[in-house]
């Protein structure tokens, strides 16, 4: 006889424990709190994670307050630590990565959605899912021995010749430095945008394309002022998530980006992010303030990605209530 | 009006050559990637690679047996830690779920997964290292397990939304209890799916190097046991590729030629899999 | 309906067949085989002295094949940090503890950490000058203004002025310091500090400090490998690193006025002076120091020990290794361009070896 499955949440009420424990020997209730244990365990870790970030930055936080956000000095001799820095070469270095990744991702995405017969597509889509498999550290790896030696020898040089007037392409030429980390990142994260973009282009209902072309619209035409204008928010979207990730990103970051916290308006300064930071001075961090320093800027970072992977959500969700999205 | 036609479809022609040449572009760094490994890290790979220890500084030779094993310790506990909370998190939501609750779990399992991997680094460190008083494996392990259970929920959670309702019906038309329908029925069906979801949540949880640099640390020699800090391919990779030893380079490209060929090998096994699953569940 | 599907099967017998090789692979085919866990020691800190360790851990294994050292080089800092959050068995630094630290770490535990000197060794400045691979003479103005971000070109006057008929170009100075928490640091900012009343005021000294310019690298070997990749660099590594990467470094005038080069003797003259009046807790400083052959950038490096050692059998394995550390190892020092321990400073330290308990 199949019992009922609704479980009352919470402690059960005096009287009907031992209905509950009679439920129990059925093992539908087994199996229902068994996976309840396993779903809370998720639930608390997380909570336990907040938690302990929260706590463990405690010393940064009461001494340094709101000002911490605005604070440019990182001194570990004199024990002021600010954040600025890092979040300025999170920022820009994942603004280089998306100003490159993002007309490079559309773009493959538009040319797959639309223009490829679809086992091309597919093909294609295929292997560029697989760049998002690739590790960090290889990505880094790579960087070292490919990217800056090209940087420093090729693009800056030219870059210095020919937009040399901006400040954001003056200053010595490392190699290393906000542009090098910059564009490790766009590569990285081109592969979300395509993959999402795609999917979201292609459940655009083919009435909307074939409406626009009856109308005597080129293919072109059809696909960027009417497919990609209604599944504009699934872009968005996609393009959020590959900033969340951006954020996020370590190890490629702190093998090109020089290491130097400091607020310049070249790219081709070094710079430092938030990861970074973490991943090189958290051991060695010798005073507690300078370790709570690290995990605030941790929670930072946290809090960054969690602002971003809701935007990112509530925008794929917007497009799936048009019926757009992939389900 | 001819004019205005000439000019359209030409943009029409240029502006699908451009996405097409992005599309190239992009594939082509992949190609670019595994080349250059495969030409670098080829060339560095030697039996001495697979099974020696490191040598000293600055000493050359030596290979990354330890780092090797150390990777696949840690992947295994992670594999016991993660999956079976991820799975049974994803079973839940997907069968058992209330209402408020279900919306709790998977807002957090989306926060989960939102956690820059050196936070998790950060967590481990905290909850794990400093009460043992050690770096040991079992911290290493315990981080990778937890960055895997946000994609075993996920993946779990839609698969088995994906097998069909008539299926489910037709179990506890027989008579099955709800509990005996599922585990007899509904995660057979969606097996496949779920097990490629988790490999493929497996792959990129083994190039993860930040939550390993404060977690198990790094180690010279083997690691017995769990408790004591042991070398892992990623970190492995990081250490030697900043270092100015050409020989420490060398070995470098080779574990990593040795790390991306097993991931990629996972993913594309994992995804073909996969493809010929959904196609051949027609609903 | 279910299927024998290939994959499963497959995916549970490389699962298996990993476990196989994980539990009994390294036992019976790979290297040497492990000790039973008789002896496991983890340490970690300096970079500086990362190559004499790493030798004198792997020779001592060798020796005693049931005892496994495992050091880490993290930087000096890691090893304070690690050492006072209980985490690694034993540190190592090459600036010594500051009183702050000495009381915290004897505030959690209840007893001290003792500083045991190793060997001697010595910053060098190491640069990266294309077509140039000789040997530039630094004044202590000349170093202090480069790290400081004013002398920003390779043929500013304060840097020709001491190497007459040497023509270098004007190009930008790439400094490179480390971004880890270092001893090789402390010693590099505790001799600026000394020679240079800017630095002191502005900058200090630590083992992390707020650096005015210059891009970081990771370890003494991520410092080696930025200048040694990027041109018109300078940066400042432990001389072995220099050494080992074929990289040229400079001389450094010290306060006798002489120019002088790192190597063996310029070094243990630095330490000459320290060695009779060596404190008995160790912690002292060498840089700029006095006397005509004084290497003026050279500094002990020290293993943090605990006083007290619970573990019985860790007990023996630091006090053996300490005793063999002073003697035999000290032999293999010199090849690798450290300098032995002074007489007098190893007399002292086997008698504080006992004050292990």
């Amino acid at each position: 006889m199949a019992s009922t499955t609704v479980v009352v949440e919470g402690a059960p009420r005096p009287g009907r424990a031992r209905a509950f424990l009679l439920r129990l020997r059925s093992g539908d209730e087994v199996a229902h709190l068994i996976t309840l244990v396993f779903a809370s365990a998720i639930f608390l870790i997380t909570v336990l994670l907040v938690f302990e970030l929260y706590r463990n930055s405690a010393l940064a936080r009461e001494k340094f307050g709101w000002m911490f956000l605005v604070t440019r000095t990182w001194d570990p001799v004199f024990e002021d630590f600010g954040a600025l820095p890092f979040v300025f070469g999170t920022v820009v270095t994942s603004a280089v990565g998306l100003l490159i990744a993002v007309p490079l991702g559309v773009g493959a995405a538009i040319f797959l959605a639309e223009m490829a017969p679809a086992r091309i597509s597919d093909a294609l889509a295929f292997l560029i899912e697989l760049l998002a498999a690739v590790p960090s550290v290889i990505y880094g790896l790579l960087a070292i021995f490919t990217l800056v030696p090209l940087l420093r020898t090729v693009v800056q040089p030219f870059l210095k010749k020919t937009l040399g007037f901006l400040p954001l392409f003056q200053g010595p030429n490392y190699g290393v430095g906000l542009l090098a980390a910059g564009i490790i990142l766009a590569i990285m994260i081109v592969p979300f945008i395509v993959s999402i973009s795609r999917e979201v282009l292609m459940a655009v209902p083919v009435e909307q394309r074939e409406a626009a072309l009856a109308l005597g619209a080129t293919r072109w035409e059809s696909t960027w002022k009417v497919v990609v204008p209604y599944a504009r928010a699934g872009i968005l979207g996609s393009i959020f998530l590959a900033m969340a990730r951006a954020l996020g990103e370590t190890m490629a970051v702190t093998m090109v980006i020089g290491n130097d916290p400091k607020i310049t308006s070249s790219l081709f300064a070094p710079g430092y992010s938030i990861a970074a930071v973490i991943a090189n001075e958290f051991t060695e961090a010798t005073s507690d303030l300078y370790i709570h320093a690290l995990i605030e800027l941790g929670l930072v970072l946290f809090i960054l990605t969690i602002i971003l992977n809701g935007l990112a959500r509530l925008l794929i969700l917007a497009t799936q209530r048009k019926g757009t999205a992939h389900p | 009006m001819n004019y205005r036609t000439v000019w359209r479809k030409s943009v029409n022609a240029v502006m699908f050559s451009l996405t097409g040449l992005c599309t190239l572009l992009t594939v082509c760094i992949l190609f670019f990637i595994l080349g250059y490994l495969v030409w670098h890290g080829g060339r560095a790979i030697n039996w001495d690679f697979f099974t020696k220890l490191p040598k000293p500084v600055g000493e050359t030779g030596g290979g990354m047996a330890n780092a090797i094993v150390g990777s696949a310790k840690l992947l295994l506990l992670a594999t016991l830690t993660g999956v079976p909370v991820g799975f049974m998190g994803g079973v839940y939501l997907a069968e058992f779920g209330g209402k408020t609750f279900s919306f709790l779990v998977r807002y957090t399992t989306d926060l989960l997964n939102g956690v820059p991997s050196i936070v998790m680094g950060i967590f481990a460190y905290t909850m794990v290292v400093l009460p043992m008083k050690h770096f040991s494996t079992l911290a290493g392990g315990l981080a990778l397990g937890v960055m895997m259970i946000p994609i075993a929920v996920r993946s779990t959670e839609e698969f088995l939304r994906t097998v069909p309702v008539t299926l489910r019906e037709g179990a506890l038309a027989l008579g099955a209890s709800k509990w005996k329908a599922i585990a007899t029925v509904v995660i057979p069906a969606a097996f496949r799916g779920i097990l490629t979801g988790i490999v493929l949540d497996l792959a990129r949880v083994a190039g993860e190097t930040a939550p390993l640099l404060f977690t198990a640390f790094n180690n010279r020699f083997w690691s017995p046991g769990w408790d004591q800090p042991t070398a892992s391919l990623p970190v492995m990779i990081f250490t030697y590729a900043i270092a100015p030893y050409e020989d420490w380079h060398r070995q470098a490209w080779a574990a990593g030629l040795v790390l991306l060929g097993l991931v990629l090998l996972t993913n594309i096994t994992a995804r073909v899999v996969l493809a010929r699953k959904l196609s051949s569940v027609a609903g | 309906m279910k299927k024998l599907s290939a994959f499963p099967l497959v995916l549970t017998l490389v699962v298996a067949g990993m476990a196989v090789a994980i539990i009994w692979g390294p036992e019976k085919q790979w290297a040497a085989p492990p000790p039973p866990p008789a002896s496991l020691i983890n340490g970690a800190g300096a970079t500086f002295p990362y190559p004499i360790y790493s030798k004198w851990f792997d020779e001592y294994h060798k020796l005693h094949p049931d005892i496994q050292i495992n050091y880490q080089s993290i930087g000096s800092g890691g090893g304070i940090r690690q050492v006072i959050a209980g985490t690694v068995d034993f540190g190592a630094s090459d600036g010594p503890m500051t009183d702050e630290q000495l009381q915290d770490y004897k505030g959690k535990y209840g007893h001290d950490i003792l500083h045991f000197p190793t060997v001697l060794g010595a910053d060098v400045p190491t640069y990266n000058i294309p077509g140039f691979r000789g040997e530039l003479k630094f004044t202590p103005e000349a170093l202090a203004g480069i790290f400081l971000g004013k002398i920003t070109k390779w043929n500013d006057p304060d840097i020709a002025r001491a190497n007459p008929g040497v023509n270098l170009t004007g190009d930008d100075i790439v400094v490179v310091h480390r971004s880890d928490g270092s001893g090789t640091t402390y010693v590099w900012v505790d001799y600026l500090s000394k020679v240079s009343e800017e630095w002191k005021t502005k900058v200090g000294k630590g083992t992390s400090v707020n650096w005015p310019v210059g891009l970081g690298g990771k370890g003494n070997e991520g410092v080696a490998g930025l200048v040694k990749q990027t041109p018109n660099s300078i940066g400042y590594v432990e001389l072995i690193y220099a050494i080992q990467n074929n990289m040229p470094y400079g001389q450094v005038r010290n306060s006798s006025g002489s120019f002088v080069k790192a190597d063996l003797l310029s070094v243990t003259a630095a330490a000459a002076g320290a060695a009779k009046e060596m404190p008995d807790d160790f912690r002292v400083s060498i840089t700029n120091a006095p006397g005509k052959n004084a290497y003026p950038i050279a500094s002990f490096t020290w293993l943090l020990v605990p006083s007290t050692i619970q573990d019985g059998a860790k007990r023996k394995v630091i006090t053996d290794f300490l005793h063999w550390m002073l003697n035999d190892g000290q032999k293999l020092a010199e090849p690798l361009a450290y300098a032995r321990l002074p007489k007098e400073v190893v007399a002292k330290e086997m008698k504080a070896i006992s004050g292990i308990k």
